[in-house]
């Protein structure tokens, strides 16, 4: 069957309803998950193939997120596929458990519909959720639209469960502005999705015809080679990925990539933004290239394992980077993605000038136009020899 | 005659699951009622320990203490956990991808006080509550062992620990202990029982029975501990028999919401010899008045119970 063949049906669905239908198309057998704005219509639609017997699967609905990871620990040590959706409040309470996600190489799968977190409370989009567990170990993708989001879900699993990575992992999308828009999408044939993810064979579990102990003890002559297995993991499976992705491409003809531009090949000043203000930003590139400034666009979609390598290939011969974060590493370096390309770009003897705008905080608008003002504010900032470590963006004078 | 062999040591097994060689102190309570426990459930079982002392002891990479699969992830999670296993081994024999076909797998979470009547107690409610087939053990030494004799709220009132300790202001712990029974049973889960190291035969009665019932199944398992209630380690099943004489731990069972005494007891032992045959009340020994309170408090509990018997309910 050629790609067109399998994407013969486009149809126009809520996103949040695509990441569920794609869960149901990878026959997960298990999924634990407690309610929380704006992922609840993943679980809400997951509960209700289970009760219509479309999906055979337990569903387990937990008293709390903490219990939503720790019940799929336990589904995913008897050996069973499994699945959870989070955001916000629910992943900071989820925090302690994902560790031991990572720590006993699960291969769960979890969407994040990336929300803020409180106080104030808010339920609005923006990446201080992920953000504040970036460095759990597991993988993290970030999806920009709908099609990303169910693409994504079916490369996770398949990443995830294979067993030279066996690392849980996550697939990001912006909470309503991606999770909660109705979008044309093109929805493979379900037996293409099984045959691209086969059922999952797990490498360890609780079996008492084979008794072993799960999660001893790591006293000090072994914890740091059993994070060195996990991090040795972590950071080979850049390499799986980006075969998966290619496997993805043949089959559904859709190609992704572990870093994506779009015009930044010759350009001099690049923009680097993650989920869905990466598509914005293509849209302000344009208008900049109109007026003759050389701009392009990279962007995240693999935010862990990091892709330190390409990122150097980039951006090198760019000379001023804008990063715009959606999170604020607070008393800290300001963004934690430009942090991080900071920190890629360090070794380079010739290296790019890096500005950071922090923008989009509990899904406060961002345009294409405020990308073409943030970058040329940056630009100005940086001929000035004065670009500051970080910046709020468009923010209102607060009296003191 | 059908319950011959809960008074015929002969006829236990003689398989260990849970075997020497753990790190456990001399006379530890907790051991004790593991390995009971492992004896009653066999080889056919999951393990799911919390942080404590029991998970702490046997599990020292690159040993291990239990023949049979043990699965620790933290301190307050241990009944989503076994949720978690219940489910999958659930849904992977339905759609036949189950790995053994050796019958039923006994799956047991086992906490400590604190992990079970604290910390954890949010979790342990909706594991019951959704009736998972799966059998929740609490071993309770009153104390946050594991952390250094801390109290928990299954610490019983005037007993001194390093954050309730007994000083020229405080008599201990000042609250009375949590009744983990009695909340357990209010979930209207199957069975629910109260077992002691002391009485091995009905620990291991009503384990077996535990692991028949369908659905949640809550032990709660009285447990001295040497250590942290200041006493010789040869009086650890001593004082789990005393307190079941003078009342303190009543053994009972709640069977699909009938409670029944499962030892009955006429004359109560006194309060103060169970008290002081320990360091932890030792500050009350000057003041009978607030033993005698404790006394009442303990018979009072005891006699709530024979009520629930007698009423059927
Ligand atoms: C979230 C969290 N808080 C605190 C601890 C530290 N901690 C480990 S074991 C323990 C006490 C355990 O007490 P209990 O459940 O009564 O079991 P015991 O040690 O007495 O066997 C504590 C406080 C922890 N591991 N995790
Ligand atoms: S401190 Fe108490 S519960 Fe812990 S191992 Fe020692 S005797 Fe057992």
């Amino acid at each position: 069957m050629s790609a067109e063949q399998a994407n013969h049906k486009r149809i126009g669905m809520e996103v949040s309803f695509a990441v569920a239908e794609a869960v149901k198309m990878l026959e997960v057998e298990a999924i634990a998950a407690y309610p929380i704005t704006p992922q609840t219509h993943i679980v809400e639609e997951l509960s209700q193939m289970v009760a219509d017997g479309d999906l055979d699967a337990e569903y387990i609905p937990v008293e709390s997120e903490h219990s939503a990871m720790s019940a799929c620990l336990g589904t995913s040590l008897a050996g069973a596929r499994t699945y959870t959706a989070t955001s916000s409040q629910g992943l900071a309470l989820m925090n302690e458990v994902l560790f031991v996600a990572s720590g006993l190489r699960l291969p769960i799968v979890m969407t994040i519909v990336n929300r803020s977190l409180s106080a104030p409370l808010s339920i609005w989009g923006d990446h201080s959720d992920i953000m504040s567990i970036r460095d759990v170990g597991w993988l993290q993708f970030f999806a920009e639209n709908g099609q990303e989001a169910f693409d994504l879900t079916i490369c996770a699993f398949k990443v995830a469960e294979d067993k030279r990575v066996l690392l849980p992992t996550g697939v990001n999308l912006d909470g309503f502005s991606v999770s909660h828009v109705v979008e044309p999408m093109l929805i493979p044939d379900p037996k293409l999705v099984r045959d691209f993810v086969p059922s999952y064979e797990p490498q360890l579990r609780a079996d008492p015809a084979d008794p072993v102990m799960i999660g001893p003890i790591g006293i000090p002559e072994i914890y740091t080679e059993a994070h060195m297995a996990r991090d040795v993991a972590l950071i080979q499976s850049r390499k799986l990925i980006d075969e998966v992705f290619a496997d993805f491409e043949k089959v559904f003809g859709r190609r992704y990539h572990a870093l994506e531009s779009y015009r930044a090949d010759d350009a001099e000043v690049i923009v680097m933004a993650m989920g869905g203000m990466a598509e914005t930003a293509m849209g302000a590139v344009d208008t900049l290239r109109n007026e003759g400034i050389k701009a392009g666009l990279v962007h995240i979609r693999v935010w862990r394992p990091f892709p330190f390598d390409d990122l150097r290939a980039m951006l090198k011969n760019a000379e001023l980077v804008l990063v715009i974060d959606r999170a604020l590493c607070a008393g800290g370096p300001g963004g934690p993605v430009a942090s991080e390309v900071r920190s890629a770009l360090y070794p380079l003897e010739k290296r790019p000038q890096v500005a950071c705008q922090i923008a989009g905080l509990s899904g406060r608008d961002v345009r294409a136009l405020h990308i073409v003002q943030m970058l040329k504010r940056s630009m100005a900032q940086a001929e000035a020899g004065e670009l500051p470590e970080y910046e709020l963006h468009n923010v209102r004078e607060v009296a003191q | 005659m059908s319950d011959y062999n809960v008074y015929a040591a002969r006829l236990l097994p003689r398989s260990e699951f849970f075997t020497p060689g753990h790190r456990a102190c001399q006379g530890c309570g907790p051991a004790i009622v593991l390995r009971q426990v492992a004896k009653a459930l066999g080889r056919n079982t999951i393990v799911v320990n919390a942080t404590g002392c029991m998970e702490i002891v046997v599990s020292p990479f690159p040993h291990s203490a239990w023949e049979i699969p043990w699965v620790h992830t933290l301190f307050e999670n241990t009944a989503a956990v076994a949720s978690g296993i219940e489910a999958g081994i659930k849904v992977l024999a339905r759609r036949k991808r189950h790995f053994t076909d050796s019958g039923k797998i006994n799956i047991i979470a086992i906490g400590g006080d604190g992990s079970t009547a604290d910390i954890g107690m949010g979790c342990l409610s909706g594991a019951l509550e959704r009736g998972h087939d799966f059998i929740y053990l609490c071993y309770d030494n009153e104390a946050y062992m594991n952390t250094g004799i801390q109290r928990s709220s299954a610490t019983p009132m005037g007993a001194s620990t390093t954050t309730s300790p007994a000083g020229k202001a405080s008599k201990g712990q000042f609250s009375r202990k949590k009744d983990l029974g009695y909340i357990a049973a209010a979930h209207h889960i199957p069975y629910v029982a109260t077992v002691t190291p002391a009485h091995p035969f009905d620990l291991i009665d009503k384990l077996r029975k535990a692991a028949a019932v369908e659905g949640p199944a809550f032990i709660h398992a009285f447990a001295p501990c040497p250590t942290g209630w200041r006493c010789g380690a040869d009086t650890t099943i001593k004082l789990a028999r005393m307190a079941v004489d003078t009342g303190v731990f009543p053994l009972y069972e709640v069977v699909d919401g009938k409670w029944s005494l499962t030892h009955e007891i006429e004359d109560f032992e006194p309060l103060d010899e169970y008290l002081f045959a320990q360091g932890r009340f030792r500050h009350l020994k000057n003041d009978a008045e607030f033993v005698k309170q404790l006394e009442c408090d303990v018979h009072q509990q005891y006699e709530e119970i024979r009520a629930r018997t007698k009423a059927g309910a």
